[in-house]
């Protein structure tokens, strides 16, 4: 599944990161790679960004961009 | 002998509350060349030798925002004496991906592990000893905020930069991109030389910009090397290379890092944050928070008390009011001494040019108090996280809302907020449309209009409808200029949001007072500069001092009012009241006033605040060209004031030309499509 399609509170491994370029670079410089652990922890008031927890901080991103990774619960 | 010493960091580690405690108040702050991003660099307090130089806040040294640019060209073309890295210990994995690509860079690092307090607080562990020896740079244990530490880390810093002590290369890739590197390091020239080591990743890494830098007669070879490097690597060497870095932190902190069993217990910035993002309470606690910051700025009736002024509204008054006593002792003491009429006049404008400097400074002060707070708070990246739904459709980013929100009240404040925008797209677009939102000064244009022409029509409507037009031209001109003038880049919303954390009074202080001093510097120049300019225009003509009937600005007026023709308004006195309403909008009602038929002081504010008509404007505007006039005073150029403002936070003129002639040329456009859909309906 993607990680757009996970509810807050839900938790999952990382397995891929789509798309080459801009984007992807910028995910994993934030530190979402492969194999890290990943944890939605709120949907933003007006449904959109999401806000996750990975590496010991909070990251926020856009559905859009949440649907280009990959997780494995 | 001198040293220079870079800070690098992410945003929100604590960079700039280290800056600030390691320079003091011996701080220069401009702009790095062409584009929004601020430079600060200033001197060790303890050392005048030793100059700070504070870079932009980055996760990474990779090529996709003016930040990150900034930062690795500073360092690695201007070569710094040495790099500090500032850590946040609290979030030290992302923390030290940035750590690592530093030091690839070769230069002497020191690492200062900083917020050890909230480390220890939360019962982790951190071997500080452990990290240094496997990264081969000194880490020193601080905590920004208190001071502790601080005179170890710079001890540290100036050892390393005296003694030129270069990190060794990490061991952080696998054999096949390690090989690439080499390889490519190889044909570039010395192998063994740092600059080639870190083009060499670079240029593994597909970065665009290196790329550009390879002799042509060797890019065939490095191009052979990348492609055969990015083909072992699954095809995407770039994103190997993340990974390995992230992948060797992983291994780094299982080894340096203690996480205590408590870890996982929520903190009060978590408990804080369920409450104000909250699916619910999240916009009202917004709405409150964004209407505090424009009552204290802007507001004549502070907590809904009639006549009572805001901090901001009552400072402004107080310097108007002590400027005033001061201008009026100053030209009646000039006139005393028999100085002549055009002495007077020039010195009475030279002090109307500074006191329209100095009558912003309340202002931008206010405004920075409490936008320094929200900012060092963490609750700005929130701001921003809350409204994005919104304003991604016009290709900007939920912080753009706070510069719009506030250029309701006045630009000037209002365009010096657009430095919280984090991507320098998002800065100049919101620079250029927040002149937009119709601000305090433009209000009694509307008015004189509405109670002269518009009588028989609802005037609040006819008011109302010209801040929902300047609204809509926001929107428009938002999604135009990202379409066509910003095409190449993305927008993107990958982004930190930070812990919650109680500002320290003294950063907060800093910053407010670096916004003001940088208003009345940078800014002021400019002001005070057109604003001579103009009183001279407006009381000379060619044979000496006259009334503004027969100036230049009067014959200037005449030769250009063609122009305005096809908007409605062909009358020489409109076209003067668009010059003189760019000293202060409000001044075009007083010019009205004087040029069509010499109304009293007393009449003019009268006019100003909808009390009283002045019937002769109706000899030259209808209905139709009132609107238009009204909708081309609050699109074309704002006043010189915000000008400054533009220069100042664009930091090039460049820059604020463009923007000056997206806003002219938007104003005569609406205008015009104003009246010739005007003159087909009424």
């Amino acid at each position: 599944m993607t990680l757009r399609e996970m509810k807050p509170g839900q938790q999952g491994k990382v397995t891929s990161i789509g798309s080459a370029g801009t984007m992807k670079r910028r995910i994993m410089d934030m530190g979402v790679t492969p194999g890290v652990e990943i944890k939605v922890i709120k949907v933003a008031p007006l449904g959109d960004p999401i806000e996750v927890n990975v590496r010991g901080y909070e990251l926020s991103l856009r559905k859009d961009e949440a649907a280009q990774i990959q997780v494995q619960q | 002998m001198s040293i220079i010493i870079a800070l690098a960091g992410n945003p929100n580690c604590g960079k700039t509350t280290l800056f600030n405690e390691i320079t003091g108040a011996r701080q220069h702050v401009g702009n790095w060349p062409g584009v929004t991003v601020e430079r600060k660099d200033g001197v060790y307090k303890k050392d005048k030798n030793v100059t700070i130089l504070d870079l932009p806040g980055t996760y990474s040294l990779s090529p996709y925002s003016a930040e990150e640019i900034i930062a690795r060209d500073c360092i690695v073309k201007e070569r710094p004496d040495a790099v500090i890295n500032i850590v946040d210990g609290t979030s030290i994995e992302r923390n030290l991906y940035l750590t690592l690509q530093v030091i690839e860079t070769r230069i002497p690092t020191v690492v200062a592990m900083n917020m050890m307090d909230e480390v220890e607080s939360r019962g982790d562990k951190i071997d500080c000893g452990k990290l240094a020896k496997i990264l081969g740079v000194p880490v020193v244990p601080i905590v920004a905020r208190s001071g502790k530490g601080l005179d170890e880390l710079m001890k540290a810093a100036v050892s390393v930069a005296n003694a030129k002590q270069k990190p060794n290369r990490l061991e952080v890739f696998d054999k096949n991109l390690t090989d690439a590197i080499h390889g490519v390091a190889d044909i570039l020239g010395d192998a063994e030389d740092e600059e080639n080591q870190w083009k060499a990743i670079k240029l593994v890494e597909n970065d665009e910009i290196i790329g550009k830098t390879v002799p042509a007669d060797k890019k065939a070879a490095v191009d052979a090397l990348v492609q055969a490097a990015n083909k072992n690597a699954g095809g995407d060497a770039e994103a190997q290379i993340a990974d390995y870095r992230y992948q060797y932190i992983s291994k780094l902190v299982k080894e340096c890092v203690r996480k205590s069993l408590k870890g996982s217990r929520e903190t009060t910035s978590d408990k804080l944050d369920k409450i104000l993002t909250n699916r619910i309470l999240a916009l009202p606690i917004f709405a409150v928070i964004m209407y505090i910051l424009f009552a204290c700025t802007f507001s004549e009736n502070f907590l809904f008390i009639p006549g009572l002024p805001s901090p901001g509204q009552w400072l402004a008054g107080v310097v108007e009011t002590v400027w005033g006593i001061f201008q009026e002792a100053v030209v009646g003491l000039a006139e005393g001494i028999g100085a002549s009429e055009w002495a007077v006049g020039l010195v009475s404008s030279c002090l109307d040019g500074i006191g329209a400097v100095a009558g912003f400074l309340p202002l931008v002060l206010v405004l920075f108090l409490l936008m320094s707070f929200l900012e060092d708070s963490g609750y700005m990246a929130r701001v921003a996280f809350v409204m994005d739904r919104i304003f991604r459709h016009f290709g900007l980013s939920g912080r753009s809302f706070i510069p719009m929100l506030m250029g309701f009240g006045c630009s000037v404040p209002a365009l010096m907020a657009s430095r919280t925008l984090e991507s320098d797209k998002d800065r100049k677009i919101t620079m250029m449309i927040t002149p937009f939102m119709s601000c305090g000064a433009k209000l009694p244009i509307y008015l004189m209009f509405a109670t002269t022409l518009f009588v028989d029509s609802n005037q609040t409507l006819v008011v109302f409808s010209i801040y929902m037009l300047g609204i809509v031209v926001a929107i428009i001109g938002a999604l135009l200029l990202n379409k066509f003038a910003f095409a190449a880049e993305t927008s993107n919303f990958i982004m930190e949001l930070p812990q919650y954390r109680i500002p320290t009074l003294r950063s907060v202080l800093i910053h407010a007072w670096e916004k003001v001093k940088g208003f009345a510097i940078k800014a002021g120049t400019v002001i005070f500069a057109s604003t001579v300019l103009i009183w001279f225009l407006s009381s000379f003509n060619l044979s000496g001092m006259c009334d503004m009937e027969e100036s230049f600005l009067a014959s200037f007026g005449n030769a250009i009012k063609w122009i305005f023709a096809p908007l409605g308004w062909a009358d020489w006195r409109a076209s003067v009241g668009v010059v003189t309403g760019w000293i202060a909008k409000e001044n075009i009602v007083a010019t009205f006033g004087q040029l069509f038929g010499g109304v009293s002081d007393e009449a003019v504010e009268a006019i100003m605040a909808g009390e009283e008509a002045l019937p002769a404007i109706s000899e030259v505007f209808t209905k139709v060209s009132a609107y238009s006039y009204m909708a081309f005073n609050l699109l074309c150029m704002p006043c010189f004031a915000a000008v400054g403002a533009i220069k100042r936070e664009m930091g090039s003129w460049k820059w604020t030309l463009r923007a000056i002639a997206f806003q002219m040329c938007t104003a005569y456009v609406v205008a015009l499509i104003i009246n010739l859909v005007g003159n087909l309906i009424f």
